[in-house]
């Protein structure tokens, strides 16, 4: 199956995406209210979550970038920030006009490996393969020019097909108006030639955006610049055009396996074996249609 | 005080400062804090920190200068500064005559510190409070002190975008839930103002590298908003107005001031670049000034800010410059302007060695071209253009050609880096590590507990705990500490009422370990209640291992922590933190101490009405807490 922006436009610019990198994510947040402000997503309620500083919980109707706040303890070698440490080393002698009668200052008591604090902003992955598109019954949901999977609020009728058919659970149906809603990876920005809103209000380049052919350049030189670092943890997903979805086009780099920021390990999509089906379910039916018409013909002889 | 010293000295040492990638960046929690201390709105400097006169200790503008200049280096000019900041207020009526109208500045006959004040109103010395900005309801050490306060007050003016607690609190303030204020009782008239956003208005932001950013205004504020500058043009234009005609000689500094600022719109909103150029100065032909060099003290040139001098030369706004980045070289001269002189690295002749060369040229800065015989490189070099590394002054040169071609720190009167200074600070010469007002533990470094400098407002609702092996230190056994989220602003006025920033922090939590949430019973995601000597709120509890136990004079503790920004108004309500801190200032700065403090915790939510008042009586009696307790030097 190819990119239907590959057969269906003239001259189509080159597929763009997001690369968004979870190395350097501060977990600002300035790309969930960027999102908000620029496609008008409505504020979506104040919960108190205890998810560490995740009030957003996922990604949602009203929720089309999330930043994961997770608090780690892997044993996986965290990125050195060059940030100075609580307390000396243990062994230090004492300084000059340190009272003799007390111990030596505070240090923390840490527990088993090292703890981590995982920040990395989610968003639609606007597959190669997205079923979303596929069930799609009124065509609202499209494949642009750029490549980029984008719902029409104007032509969704609310069947809510798209919803369970996304493999990573993104596209979601909008209590209010019961229409599906997600990231559009700004089509209307990108029809002028402006980057996406979250990219531009990312203040570290955690999120990048371009061509994603050049995106996926400049991922395995960060991977590689990480490994070379002694980050051996880091790891691309969703980069792999021979993945169960053809590739995402807004794919990430992750400090830890997949499944600790709540992504799929290993996403199909959805719709993947629906021609097989129709075949087998096609067999079947002229399996029968042969069976009852041996038995008419033989009820008949 | 301790560390930002340490700090300084650290990197004067280590050969840090002036040179690309050195000196100290403070993480500050305003758009233009430095801006509010270079133009000030402290109450003991004047612009270009020039300090403000004091009643009879300088009883003339030659008293004035004589008490603070220098002999040498560039504060040896501050006639000419002062002089011309005189001339920009003034304008005609100051004249050498009249000591260019310095009586008609006010004196200081003692500290107007923000803690002082509040103290004065409370005793009912102070009568008038304006709040532009600031929300000390929520936002100050011992928010229900600054209420007391302002209880007391005659009449106070809030300017803001939402009606804040400091606006509210005489109807539905926490005291009024205890019972211990009455509505009814207070005599306070409440002004509310509402205030223009920066996308509303004209103007400009300092940030804390110096550098002034212009931004110009987007759309027309909505309903009564107005922007600050049109509330401070057109009060003093109303009170001009009434006292026009008047032969009342206290009246002449209001009369005589040259408050003639062009204005434009519906509005009549004052054109924010005519202050600019004010700010900038002009020579006795009203033409800009380029350079606080040109500054005379005879009264032939104006400038509002002597180090803002040149943000408006060539009667350009240079503060409103946005070139690209590929446009220009990695210094970027040409995005916005910083002061002094537009130089983005203070004392960067520290960027090259002491013959003017480079210390190594992957931070090649600014060095000095023999060939040309100047200092030149990627910024405006902070030294005279032509002075030679190898220039010795001359017997009895003074000003700036008193240092030599090897003094980079040409602010400092020997042109050196100071270690510390002989006198100033109202503590020791030199920083040391004292214990927070309130600790679960003694000084481990030296047998003085707390700086002995510190300044404390001893009175019954700022009340202090016992500290270290003191008798009832242990009824507050926890080190608590008060910080921000990236989601809310400082009190919350800019982003509690925002829905979409609200929505990522709804609620005020604390933050504890897993031993200390089964030491007290907590439960992550339920409700805790925290205890001081001067209050008590509640906070849902988020029990994480980012909190780690403390193990301190062999002793293991555990801290608590309070993001400070709540209040009972807004979209986003809860508690505020610094209803639990004290008033316990730093001797130099009067910084209040609320990063530090001791605390008690536990389970469950706090007391209502007056029970919440009697539970903190209750801590204080079993504590022993009296008026002298913590006070202690």
């Amino acid at each position: 199956m190819g990119l239907l922006s590959e057969s269906e436009y003239d001259d189509a610019p080159p597929r763009m995406g997001f690369f968004t990198d979870t190395s350097v994510c501060i977990g600002c947040k300035a790309c969930e209210v960027a999102c908000k402000e620029w496609n008008h997503v409505p504020e979506d309620g104040l919960n108190y979550t205890g998810m560490s500083y995740d009030n957003t919980q996922g990604l949602g109707a009203d929720s089309w970038r999330h930043v994961a706040f997770i608090e780690n303890r892997s044993g996986a070698t965290p990125v050195d920030l060059g940030m100075p440490e609580v307390g000396g080393p243990p062994d230090a002698p004492a300084a000059a006009g340190v009272r003799p009668d007390l111990p030596p200052g505070g240090d923390l008591i840490d527990g088993e490996g090292k703890l981590q604090w995982l920040m990395a902003s989610d968003v639609c992955k606007h597959c190669t393969h997205a079923a979303c598109l596929d069930v799609c019954p009124t065509g609202s949901l499209f494949r642009t020019e750029f490549g980029t999977v984008v719902v029409q609020e104007d032509i969704c009728n609310g069947c809510g097909y798209c919803i369970p058919a996304c493999p990573y659970g993104v596209i979601d149906q909008r209590k209010e108006d019961g229409r599906a809603w997600k990231c559009t990876l700004c089509y209307d920005r990108l029809e002028v030639g402006m980057e996406p809103a979250c990219a531009k209000a990312c203040p570290t380049d955690s999120i990048q955006f371009g061509p994603l052919d050049e995106l996926r350049e400049r991922a395995e030189a960060r991977v590689e610049q990480l490994h070379e670092k002694g980050v051996d943890v880091a790891r691309l997903y969703g980069h792999d055009p021979d993945d169960g979805v053809g590739g995402d086009g807004a794919f990430f780099l992750l400090l830890d396996e997949p499944e600790t920021y709540g992504l799929p390990p290993d996403p199909v999509v959805t719709t993947r074996d629906l021609p097989a089906m129709w075949r087998r379910a096609g067999l079947a039916a002229l399996g029968l249609a042969v069976g009852v018409a041996v038995a008419a013909l033989g009820g008949s002889s | 005080m301790q560390y930002i010293r340490s700090a300084a000295i650290l990197q004067s040492l280590l050969g840090n400062i002036g040179r690309p990638g050195g000196g100290i960046l403070a993480l500050r929690g305003h758009a233009s804090i430095q801006g509010s201390t270079d133009i000030p709105t402290l109450y003991n400097l004047l612009p270009g920190y020039l300090p403000m006169p004091h009643a009879h200790e300088h009883e003339d503008l030659d008293a004035y200068i004589e008490a603070d200049s220098t002999e040498k280096g560039y504060w040896a000019e501050s006639r000419s500064y002062m002089v011309s900041l005189l001339k920009a207020w003034w304008g005609a009526a100051a004249t050498p005559e009249n000591d260019f109208c310095f009586d008609y500045l006010p004196r200081l006959t003692g500290s107007a510190s923000t803690y002082d004040t509040v103290m004065a109103q409370l005793a009912g010395e102070t009568n008038g409070y304006f709040l532009i900005g600031e929300n000390p309801a929520v936002g100050s050490a011992n928010a229900k002190l600054q209420r007391l306060g302002m209880a007391k007050l005659d009449w106070l003016v809030v300017r803001d975008f939402s009606l804040i607690e400091s606006a509210t609190w005489w109807k539905d303030g926490p005291e009024i839930e205890t019972g211990e204020m009455r509505t009814e009782d207070i005599g306070t008239e409440v002004f509310f103002l509402p205030a223009a956003a920066h996308t509303e208005k004209d103007g400009s932001f300092t940030n804390t590298q110096r550098l002034l950013q212009f931004h110009h205004q987007a759309v027309e504020p909505e309903g009564d908003a107005r922007s600050d500058l049109w509330f401070t043009f057109h009060l003093g234009r109303k009170i001009r107005e009434r006292l026009a005609g008047s032969t009342d000689p206290r009246d002449r500094p209001l009369l005589d001031l040259t408050w003639d600022y062009p204005t434009k719109g519906r509005h009549a909103e004052p054109e924010a670049e005519a202050v600019v150029a004010e700010i900038n100065g002009w020579d006795a032909n009203g033409d800009p000034l380029s350079s606080y060099e040109q500054l005379n003290d005879d009264g032939s040139t104006a400038c509002g800010c002597w180090i803002y001098c040149g943000v408006y030369s060539d009667g350009v706004n240079q503060a409103a410059r946005r070139r690209p980045a590929g446009e220009q070289s990695w210094v970027a001269p040409e995005w916005g302007w910083a002061w002094p002189a537009n130089r983005r690295l203070l004392y960067n002749r520290a960027s090259a060695d002491p013959d003017g060369k480079p210390w190594s040229e992957r931070k090649a800065y600014v060095w000095w071209d023999e060939e040309n015989a100047l200092w030149t490189g990627h910024d405006i070099p902070d030294f005279a253009e032509n002075k030679s590394p190898h220039y010795r002054p001359p017997a009895g040169a003074r000003g700036a050609e008193a240092l030599t071609g090897l003094d980079p720190f040409v602010m400092q009167a020997d042109g050196k880096a100071w270690l510390f200074v002989p006198s100033g600070l109202t503590d020791g010469p030199l920083p040391t590590h004292y214990e927070p007002q309130e600790s679960p533990f003694r000084n481990p470094l030296y047998r003085q507990q707390r700086n002995p400098a510190r300044e404390l407002h001893p009175h019954e609702s700022n009340r202090l705990q016992p500290s270290g092996d003191q008798a009832g230190a242990d009824v507050f056994p926890y080190p608590l500490t008060t910080y921000r989220l990236t989601e809310h602003h400082t009190a919350g006025g800019m982003t509690r009422w925002v829905p979409y920033l609200a929505e990522l922090q709804p609620e005020l939590f604390c933050e504890v370990s897993p031993e200390l949430a089964a030491e007290r019973g907590l439960e992550h995601n339920g409700w805790a209640t925290i205890v001081t000597a001067r209050g008590v709120v509640e906070a849902r509890v988020m029990v994480t291992e980012r909190m780690q136990p403390l193990r301190v004079a062999g002793r293991t503790t555990h801290q608590v922590g309070l993001p400070y920004h709540w209040g009972p108004n807004g979209y986003s309500v809860g508690d505020s933190p610094n209803d639990l801190t004290s008033v316990a200032l730093d001797p130099n700065v009067h910084i209040q101490e609320v990063k530090a403090l001791a605390c008690d915790i536990r389970p469950g939510r706090r007391p209502r009405g007056a029970d919440r008042a009697e539970l903190v009586r209750d801590y204080q009696r079993r504590a022993g807490i009296d008026d002298e307790t913590g006070t202690e030097v």
